[in-house]
């Protein structure tokens, strides 16, 4: 069989190539990816939870109830948004990315793989989060609507990283992107605190952020109450958005 | 198999490619002989969809590289410059990873790889990661990638660079058995002895044109059979000879220590360009 020019493929022929090769990678490093997965969170619960989760109430629950909610949002965008570092380092260091390009491999089904790759490992870091709550005494429920919420925060998230993984021209501006974008985000975004203390106009911007969302949708459900459908639909509109944009990033990506 | 009509590439006001046009036979090894930065990377780089044209037109195998990139992807293995397997990940994961990418299924896969990692001389490592192998066999690794989906050409870009001599001679070998085998190979090179100990014809490329193409033999041949490389007064002078005696003769007559050698490709592209390819 000459593949050459006996195969004719789909726009979604590849995919599963290169999804496969990221979790081959993960599987590699599982050990320590666990491991620093789990470090940030468990600090956040011994310093804002545990030390100063008995002075702190928010909604009449225990805040380490709060907490763990909010860290489960954002290990979904941070998780996510790792995967721009690893198509980085691969483009510019290893030159892996160009063993993408030169097959057969559209852009929908590169971003559709690179994407999942980012839900996937971000969903494998909110389960140490929830096992890191449940050695602090955090039990919560766990239902389809909580990890839809974390599964489409984590689609936004990793979208946007496979766009600007694509539009950086180096390392450096991808770190600069993590600082003014994510970081902020990230500690503004519910995480820490309820938005609903802020000004109000604070509160109008912050709630203009898929992270405040998402951490209200997350927390509401693991709190087994129903989340607003809005937040879902604002979440899988931007997720559409930033894929169409990703995917339009990796064909101009080519010099 | 290959067709180029005057592509070109610019990046600003910078040309890397001006209006080059060539054609490949099936079955042909084709070098591009040039200095660094000439513009040979960049032409495979388009051929093989890693580099957008900014104009004319390419065709591999019968498809457009425009108007059908996919299709014309699927008949080309790339074998870069640059290692870029995965490092982390053993031969048979990077092979096999390859083979999805093309959408082998999993027994051809399977088959295909025993077949390669034979011939490439891989056999037995399959299982070692891409990190600890040496430079030679990582460049065996990356052929054996390229030719993991049977592609009907294969672009080698400066296979042997940064290679020992005994090394760079097995990789010429084996890159005679994939022509032998019936792929068309596009090679590039800055090595003259890589172009003349494999290439069927070679192009010359200067500062994003082909300034000469030909056999190695023709190309050569225009200037005469024997060269005597004179150095007098601090100063080389190269002549170039239908005859060993005359050569020798000529080199008798003049003061100053002398060569006498064959004619070379580095002769013939300094008498194209003015330059020196290395």
């Amino acid at each position: 069989m000459s593949v050459g020019t006996s195969m004719r493929g789909t726009v979604m022929s590849g995919w599963f190539a290169v999804y496969f090769r990221e979790m081959l990678i993960l599987r590699r490093r599982l050990p320590r990816l666990m491991a620093s997965m789990a470090v940030s969170p468990l600090l956040y619960v011994i310093a804002f939870g545990y030390a100063m989760g008995d002075q702190i109430m928010p909604g009449g629950r225990p805040y380490l109830e709060f907490l763990i909610p909010g860290l489960c949002a954002m290990s979904s965008m941070t998780q996510a948004w790792g995967i721009a570092s690893e198509i980085n380092i691969s483009r510019f260091y290893w030159h892996i990315f160009e063993e993408f390009q030169a097959a057969p491999v559209s852009g929908f089904a590169y971003v559709t793989a690179e994407v999942l790759a980012g839900v996937t490992r971000t969903l494998l870091a909110v389960c140490i989060i929830i096992a890191i709550g449940a050695l602090f005494g955090v039990r919560l429920w766990y239902g389809p609507l909580f990890w839809l919420a974390v599964a489409l925060n984590a689609f936004v998230f990793a979208s946007l990283a496979v766009a600007s993984a694509m539009l950086v021209k180096s390392h450096a501006d991808q770190a600069m992107a993590t600082s003014f974008i994510i970081t902020p985000m990230a500690f503004l975004g519910g995480t820490f605190f309820p938005v609903e203390r802020l000004p109000q106009w604070a509160g109008m911007i912050v709630n203009l952020l898929p992270l405040t969302h998402a951490s209200r949708a997350v927390r509401l459900a693991a709190y087994g109450q129903l989340p607003p459908w809005g937040s879902y639909w604002l979440l899988a509109g931007l997720g559409g958005i930033a894929f169409l944009a990703a995917q339009r990033c990796v064909r101009m990506a080519r010099d | 198999m290959i067709g180029i009509d005057g592509i070109t590439k610019r990046y600003g006001k910078a040309v890397a490619l001006s209006g080059v046009s060539l054609e490949v036979a099936e079955g042909e090894i084709f070098a591009y002989l040039g200095p660094n930065g000439a513009g040979k990377t960049t032409t495979i780089r388009i051929l093989t969809g890693l580099t957008r044209l900014t104009d004319g037109a390419a065709v591999l195998n019968g498809y457009d590289i425009a108007a059908s990139p996919l299709n014309a992807k699927r008949q080309c293995g790339l074998v870069p410059q640059a290692v870029n397997l995965d490092n982390e990940l053993s031969v048979r994961e990077n092979l096999d990873i390859h083979g999805r990418l093309f959408g082998m299924p999993g027994r051809a896969r399977r088959e295909r790889m025993a077949v390669l990692l034979e011939y490439v001389g891989l056999e037995g490592k399959e299982g070692v990661q891409i990190k600890k192998l040496s430079g030679g066999l990582k460049r065996r690794a990356m052929i054996a990638r390229a030719l993991m989906h049977e592609p009907r050409i294969l672009f080698l870009d400066e296979p042997s660079v940064g290679l020992d001599p005994a090394i760079r001679r097995k990789i010429w070998g084996l890159i005679r058995q994939i022509q032998a085998d019936g792929t068309t190979i596009f090679l590039t090179t800055h090595y003259i002895e890589e172009a003349e100990f494999l290439a069927d014809r070679v192009a010359f490329l200067d500062e994003g044109r082909i300034v000469a193409l030909d056999s190695p033999d023709a190309l050569m041949g225009s200037l005469g059979q024997w060269s005597v490389d004179l150095l007098a007064n601090n100063h080389m002078e190269t002549r170039h000879f239908e005859t060993r005696q005359d050569a020798q003769s000529y080199a008798a007559s003049r003061e100053g220590s002398f060569t006498v050698r064959r004619v070379n490709l580095e002769d013939a592209f300094l008498a194209q360009t003015g330059k020196k390819i290395q």
